[in-house]
């Protein structure tokens, strides 16, 4: 479960992307964050996934107020994350298999297991026939397809998107949006930040509507 | 298996691999501080062979106590029981008429004894002590020369002074000449490591947003650094050990013209060991001090 009281997100400089803002998200819920650009949607899912600090108020997640968290601990809630990054963040020096591998390396997994789990993992993407496949060669919904096995390797409880579809077309934008609908009616709370209005239609989520770093809806 | 043993292993091999993958700078880093650790490293082996060739010349380490004339059987007794108390080490009772007779069989000497109308050289002992500390000889000297019926004490402790002064200069300098190059060493390792790092930057964005401490980071590039170090040691120790193969022959040349026997001793395992350990910590060293400046620019 994610709950955010008055929470608030100034930037050095004085601009507040996010201002007294309170909301909640089951556990389980798929969430979308929408808004005009500008709105706080980026702001409030670093907030979520600790990339981050609040500069007030309190956000909960799995009962851990982050705002109050050291910042070594912060390493260890984020492997509780998937996250699916704005432009993907793919590492272009290593095969798509070895992408998928980093969040399990990081955990300390034995690496034959490791292995296991990526495949499985990029099976569920559709990606497996391209595991030695350099990120570069992928076309760009089949690098977004990557990032998100990328943030389900670790089996998150919950799986962040910020505007998985930006620079997808439509086809592929909705193949994602399947995507993550299906990792949604498996049981993990999914919360997507986008601009694209026609995702409500098709999975019927809740929406946190953000205008100006407020939620009004 | 646990997760920290699969971190180490990892992080391990991803610095063998980043050492492989780079053949000619590693080749280069290595060689670098190899001869930035040869130098030092051949400046102490010298020492120590030189220390080693200054406590076997003969009658550097040695006391000799001349007894007065008139000291009878029973003093020469008392002697003897107080060196027993007194001198840990070794020494050779020298009785008069054996360094009379040692005088006579000298060149040129024999018609001149034969001329004395009596034995004009006393008892003697040779004291060989297991301290040749010059301090210590000069304690020792300075005691023996306070015993009953003991007319001078010799210790030729201008020399040994001049060459402990001379030992301890040449360690002094060779503790600055250390301190500058293994500096040299962590200046290499850091500026390595910062290129690292900087190459990696899209990579280590990427595995803090999805949870790697900061110790999983560091930690190939402590290896790394370590392990790039500890390769110049071992290069370093190659090196002395060539260099002392090849002075051997002329030293030992040197040693029989002055009627001696001296070999150059080489470093040992121990000393090789030392030296890529000491390789391996300037590397960690730099690489810690790369990392950790690295970082905090990429936070």
């Amino acid at each position: 479960m994610i709950l955010a009281s008055n929470l608030t997100k100034r930037y050095p400089g004085g601009f507040e992307a996010v201002k007294d803002t309170s909301f909640s998200i089951e556990a389980g819920q798929m969430v979308l964050i929408t808004g005009h650009s500008g709105a706080g949607k980026t702001t409030l899912v670093k907030l979520i996934s600790t990339i981050e600090r609040p500069t007030s108020g309190s956000l909960v997640v799995n009962g851990q107020n982050l705002s109050a968290l050291g910042r070594s601990a912060i390493p260890h809630v984020r492997r509780h994350f998937g996250l699916v990054f704005q432009g993907q963040k793919l590492l272009f020096d290593r095969n798509a298999l070895e992408n998928v591998l980093l969040p399990l390396q990081i955990a300390g997994l034995p690496r034959r297991e490791a292995i296991r789990r990526a495949q499985a993992a990029l099976d569920k993407v559709g990606l497996l026939a391209r595991e030695k496949a350099n990120p570069i060669a992928l076309s760009g919904g089949e690098q977004q397809r990557l990032a998100i096995a990328r943030a389900v390797v670790n089996r998150p409880t919950i799986l962040i998107a910020d505007e998985p579809t930006g620079n997808l077309d439509s086809e592929s934008g909705m193949a994602i949006l399947d995507i993550l609908a299906d990792f949604h009616r498996v049981g993990v709370t999914v919360v997507v930040a986008t601009h694209d209005q026609s995702w409500i239609a098709r999975c019927h989520p809740n929406v946190l509507r953000l205008a100006h770093g407020k939620v009004v809806a | 298996m646990n997760a920290w043993f699969i971190h180490h292993r990892a992080a391990l091999s991803a610095a063998f691999r980043r050492l492989w993958a780079t053949p000619l700078n590693t080749l280069l880093s290595v060689i670098v501080i190899g001869i930035a650790l040869t130098l030092p490293a051949f400046g102490y082996v010298a020492l120590d062979n030189l220390r080693d060739l200054g406590r076997n010349a003969s009658g550097v380490q040695q006391i000799s106590l001349f007894m007065s004339l008139e000291a009878s059987k029973k003093d020469l007794g008392e002697i003897e029981s107080r060196l027993r108390q007194a001198a840990n080490g070794k020494w050779k009772f020298v009785p008069k008429e054996e360094a009379l007779k040692r005088m006579q069989s000298s060149e040129g000497m024999a018609e001149i004894v034969a001329s004395l109308p009596r034995n004009p050289l006393p008892d003697a002992f040779i004291i060989e002590p297991a301290n040749i500390e010059p301090e210590a000889l000069e304690i020792l000297r300075k005691e023996i020369a306070g015993w009953p019926k003991v007319a001078h004490v010799q210790l030729d402790s201008a020399w040994i002074k001049r060459f402990d002064a001379f030992l301890r200069l040449g360690k002094l300098a060779l503790w600055m000449l250390a301190g500058l190059f293994g500096a040299g060493l962590v200046a290499v390792t850091f500026n390595t490591i910062r290129l690292q790092v900087m190459a990696q930057s899209a990579e280590i964005e990427v595995a803090r947003m999805i949870g790697a401490t900061d110790g999983f980071i560091r930690r190939p590039f402590y290896y790394f650094g370590a392990l790039q170090g500890a390769l110049g040691g071992l290069l370093a120790a190659a090196l002395v050990l060539a260099a002392l193969r090849l002075l051997g022959g002329p030293v030992g040349e040197l040693a029989a013209l002055y009627g001696g026997n001296f070999s150059l001793r080489p470093p040992g395992i121990v000393e090789t060991l030392g030296l890529a350990t000491l390789g391996a910590f300037l590397g960690w060293l730099g690489a810690q001090l790369s990392v950790s400046l690295s970082l905090r620019k990429l936070d």
